[in-house]
C-alpha cells in the first residue's frame, strides 16, 4: 500500500501541468523550436526554420481565440544530450505544448524521448532516418513529417534500377544515420531485382573522398550510391566529377541531396544526379507562391525542412484550433483525422505509426543551359504516391501500434 | 596481380592520393612547425587562417574578378599581412608568459574567425572551380590522375623545398634561427628581432592561406573546413617532432600516404590511423622522428 502511495505521489510530481480537461494551457500555445543554428545542417534548417514557422503562426493570426502563441528556439548543436536537456528544461519551466525540429537523427531520436515521456507533441523534421516512426516511434505524441530514410531510398533506389542501373556500390557516412539509408536502399535495390557490389564506410565527416571513390570506380558498379549529407555530399560529388567518374560511364545516385547542396556545388558538377525530394519550390503554383514570400523573408528558396517546418506547425495549429485544446495527445489524434494539404503537402496524412506520408517527388539536376538562373535547379521526373514512396505500415516495427 | 587481393592499378592509385593529401598536410604542418620552432607559439589558428586563404580567393574572384593563378600569389600574402596585425597586436604582449596563453589565444581567434564567416556565408559552402588550364585528366594506365591533383604535389614540393632553402641555407634563416637561439645576442649584432618575429608569423600563416587556396577548387569552401584538418596537422607535427621543419615535410607525406593505405584496408580506421601512428611515436621517440631530445 505505501508503494502505492508513493508510486502515486510521484505520478503526480512528474505528469506535467498541461491541459487535462481541455482548453489551452496557461493560456498560450508554445513552440519550442530545436535546431541546428550553427553546424553542418543550419543551411538546410537553422534561421530558415525559423522564419518558415513564423509565417505558420502568422497565418493563423498569432493567436487562436485570443490564446497567444509563442515561439522559443534553441541551437541542439548536433548533440543529442544538448537537444534533450534543452526538451526537459522546455517541458517542466517553459511549459511548451510542442516541439519541432531535431535536424541530425541522432538528436531527433532523443528528443521524440523526452517529449513522449513529458506528455508534449513532437514533430520531427529534417531528421531522416526511418527509426523515428520504427523502432524508436512515440505513435502518441510523436509525428515524423518531412522525409525519411525509407522514401529517399525508396524514390531513387527504384528510379535508377528500372533504368537498367542494376548494380551498386555504397559510399556510405559511417554513423547512425548513413548506415539506415545504406539498409534502406541497399534492400530497394535488391527488391528491384538489382545487385549490391560493395560498400565503403567513410568516417564522418570526411574532406578527401578520392580513395574511396576509386575504389568504387574499380567495383565496376554501374551506379555508386551516396549514402550520406552536407558537405559529404558535395565533396563526394565534386571529386567524382574531378576523376571523371560520371564521364567513365558510372552513374551517382546521391541517396539525399538538398537544395542548397546543389546551389553549393553548381550545376556544372551537380548536374545529371537523381535525388528524391518532399519539396521543390517550383513543383506547383502554390508551393511558388508560398516559396516567394519565404524569399523575401529568407533571402533564399526554402529547402524541403524550411518547407515542411512551415507545413507541420501550421496543421499543428489548425489541430489545436479544432480541438480547442493543446493537449498533446488530443492535437496527435486530430492531426491524424486530417487531410495534409498545403503549401508542402501533397495527399498528406499522418498515420497511426506517426510518420506523415505524402507524395515525394523524383527530379533530376538539370544541366548548366536548362537552367535560368539561380534556384532554377530540378526537373521533376516524376511523382511518387506517398504509399509507393513510404514503407507500408504492415512493414513497420513500431511495437506500441502492434500491441493495440 | 594482386596485393592482398586488392588488384595493384587499385593500390597504385590508393599511393598517390595518399602522397596528394599529404601535399595538403606537409604544407600546413610546414607552417605550423615554423611558427612553433623559431617563435614558440602553438598557433592553434592555423587551421581558420587555412580556411580564410580559401574565402579570400573565392572573395578575389567573386567581388574583383581576380582569378586562380593570381590568387594563389595575392591569398597568401593578404592572409600573411593579417597575421602580422594579429603578432603585433595580439600575441606579442604574451610572448612573456606560459605557451598556454598563446595557445588560447589563437584557439579563441579561430573560433572568431569561423564564427564570423559562418555568420556571413552559412555553411553550406561556396564554389571554386578549377582553372581551365589545370582542368582535364592524366591517363597513368593504373588510373586518371587530375591535373589539378598533380599541380597540388608539385606546387606543395616547390614550396615546402624553397621554404627549406630559405631557413636552412639563406643568411635570413640563419639569423632567424640564432635569433630562437639567443635572441639577445642577435639584438646586440644590430638585428630587429621583433620585427623577424612579426615577419615569420606572417610567413607561417601566409603557407596556411597557400594550402587553403590550393584546397579552394577540390574540397567545399567552407568556414569549418579548418577546423576538419588541423587536429590531424597538429598530430603530424608531433610525429615529425615539434618544430623540425624538415620532419614536418617529410612525415606530412608520410602520413598521407599511411592514410591512404588505411581507406583500403579499414576504411572507418582512416580517420584515426593519424593518432595511433602519434601515439606509438611517443612511446618509442617522444621527441618525434626528427626532433632533438630535450
Amino acid at each position: 500500500m505505501k508503494t502505492m502511495l508513493l508510486a502515486g505521489a510521484a505520478t503526480a510530481l512528474v505528469t506535467p501541468a498541461l491541459a487535462q480537461d481541455g482548453g489551452i494551457s496557461d493560456d498560450t500555445i508554445k513552440i519550442g523550436m530545436n535546431l541546428d543554428m550553427s553546424g553542418p545542417y543550419s543551411a538546410i534548417d537553422g534561421e530558415g526554420s525559423v522564419v518558415a514557422a513564423q509565417m505558420a503562426i502568422d497565418e493563423m493570426g498569432g493567436e487562436i481565440d485570443g490564446k497567444k502563441i509563442e515561439l522559443l528556439t534553441a541551437d541542439h548543436q548536433n548533440k543529442a544530450d544538448i537537444g534533450s536537456n534543452i526538451a526537459r528544461q522546455w517541458a517542466d519551466q517553459d511549459k511548451v505544448d510542442l516541439v519541432v525540429g531535431g535536424a541530425n537523427s541522432g538528436v531527433g531520436i532523443a528528443l521524440q524521448e523526452v517529449t513522449s515521456e513529458k506528455g508534449i507533441a513532437y514533430i520531427n523534421n529534417g531528421g531522416a532516418s526511418a527509426a523515428l516512426t520504427n523502432e524508436n516511434c512515440a505513435p502518441e505524441t510523436g509525428i515524423h513529417w518531412t522525409y525519411d530514410t525509407d522514401a529517399l531510398a525508396n524514390g531513387t533506389a527504384v528510379a535508377m534500377v528500372k533504368e537498367g542501373n542494376d548494380s551498386w556500390y555504397f559510399i556510405t557516412a559511417d554513423y547512425a544515420f548513413g548506415h539506415k539509408l545504406e539498409e534502406n536502399a541497399m534492400d530497394a535495390v535488391k527488391a528491384n531485382g538489382g545487385t549490391v557490389i560493395g560498400n565503403v564506410r567513410a568516417p564522418f565527416p570526411t574532406q578527401d573522398f578520392s580513395s574511396f571513390l576509386l575504389q568504387a570506380q574499380g567495383s565496376g558498379a554501374k551506379v555508386i550510391g551516396l549514402a550520406n549529407a552536407g558537405t559529404d555530399t558535395q565533396n563526394s560529388v565534386k571529386q567524382a566529377q574531378e576523376f571523371g567518374i560520371v564521364q567513365g560511364g558510372q552513374a551517382l545516385a546521391s541517396l539525399l541531396l538538398f537544395i542548397t547542396d546543389v546551389d553549393a556545388l553548381g550545376l556544372d558538377a551537380a548536374q545529371g544526379l537523381t535525388l528524391t525530394t518532399g519539396f521543390y519550390w517550383d513543383q506547383d503554383e502554390k508551393a511558388r507562391e508560398w516559396s516567394a514570400k519565404f524569399e523575401e523573408k529568407h533571402g533564399g528558396k526554402p529547402s524541403m525542412v524550411h518547407a515542411g517546418m512551415y507545413s507541420s506547425v501550421l496543421n499543428y495549429l489548425k489541430a489545436v484550433k479544432e480541438t480547442g485544446t493543446d493537449d498533446a495527445k488530443t492535437v496527435v489524434a486530430k492531426l491524424k483525422e486530417m487531410p495534409i494539404e498545403d503549401a508542402f503537402a501533397r495527399n498528406g496524412r499522418v498515420r497511426e505509426d506517426g510518420l506523415m506520408v505524402h507524395d515525394m517527388f523524383l527530379a533530376q539536376v538539370k544541366k548548366p543551359e536548362e537552367s535560368e538562373g539561380k534556384w532554377d535547379y530540378y526537373n521533376i521526373v516524376s511523382t511518387i504516391p506517398g504509399d509507393d514512396a513510404f514503407r507500408s505500415l504492415e512493414d513497420g516495427t513500431c511495437e506500441a501500434i502492434k500491441n493495440n | 596481380m594482386a596485393l592482398l587481393d586488392i588488384p595493384l592499378p587499385v593500390f597504385m592509385g590508393q599511393l598517390l592520393i595518399g602522397l596528394i593529401n599529404g601535399a595538403f598536410y606537409a604544407v600546413l604542418s610546414l607552417g605550423l612547425a615554423l611558427i612553433f620552432g623559431l617563435l614558440n607559439i602553438v598557433n592553434f589558428a592555423h587551421g581558420a587562417l587555412y580556411m580564410v586563404g580559401a574565402f579570400v580567393a573565392f572573395l578575389l574572384l567573386d567581388i574583383m574578378g581576380i582569378g586562380y593563378w593570381p590568387s594563389l600569389l595575392l591569398a597568401p600574402v593578404i592572409v600573411g599581412l593579417f597575421g602580422m596585425v594579429i603578432e603585433r597586436l595580439l600575441l606579442r604582449p604574451l610572448a612573456d608568459l606560459d605557451h598556454l596563453y598563446g595557445l588560447l589565444l589563437t584557439f579563441g581567434l579561430a573560433l572568431l574567425l569561423e564564427g564570423a564567416f559562418r555568420h556571413f556565408y552559412g555553411v553550406s559552402g561556396e564554389r571554386y572551380a578549377i582553372p581551365d588550364s589545370l582542368q582535364g585528366v592524366f591517363n597513368l594506365g593504373f588510373m586518371f590522375l587530375p591535373v589539378y591533383r598533380a599541380w597540388v604535389i608539385v606546387a606543395s614540393l616547390i614550396v615546402c623545398i624553397a621554404t627549406w632553402l630559405l631557413i636552412e641555407k639563406t643568411r635570413l634563416g640563419a639569423t632567424m634561427r640564432a635569433a630562437v637561439e639567443n635572441a639577445d645576442l642577435v639584438r646586440a649584432f644590430g638585428v630587429n628581432v621583433p620585427l623577424l618575429v612579426t615577419v615569420t608569423y606572417g610567413f607561417g600563416v601566409a603557407l596556411a592561406a597557400f594550402a587553403g587556396v590550393l584546397a579552394a577548387p577540390i574540397y567545399s569552401v567552407n568556414p569549418l573546413m579548418g577546423s576538419n584538418i588541423i587536429i590531424v596537422v597538429f598530430a603530424i607535427v608531433v610525429i615529425g617532432g615539434l618544430g623540425s621543419i624538415k620532419g614536418a615535410v617529410i612525415s606530412g607525406f608520410l602520413l598521407g600516404l599511411c592514410e591512404g593505405l588505411t581507406r583500403v584496408f579499414w576504411p572507418e580506421a582512416s580517420n584515426i590511423v593519424i593518432f595511433v601512428v602519434m601515439a606509438v611515436v611517443l612511446v618509442v621517440r617522444p621527441a618525434g622522428l626528427f626532433g632533438k631530445a630535450a
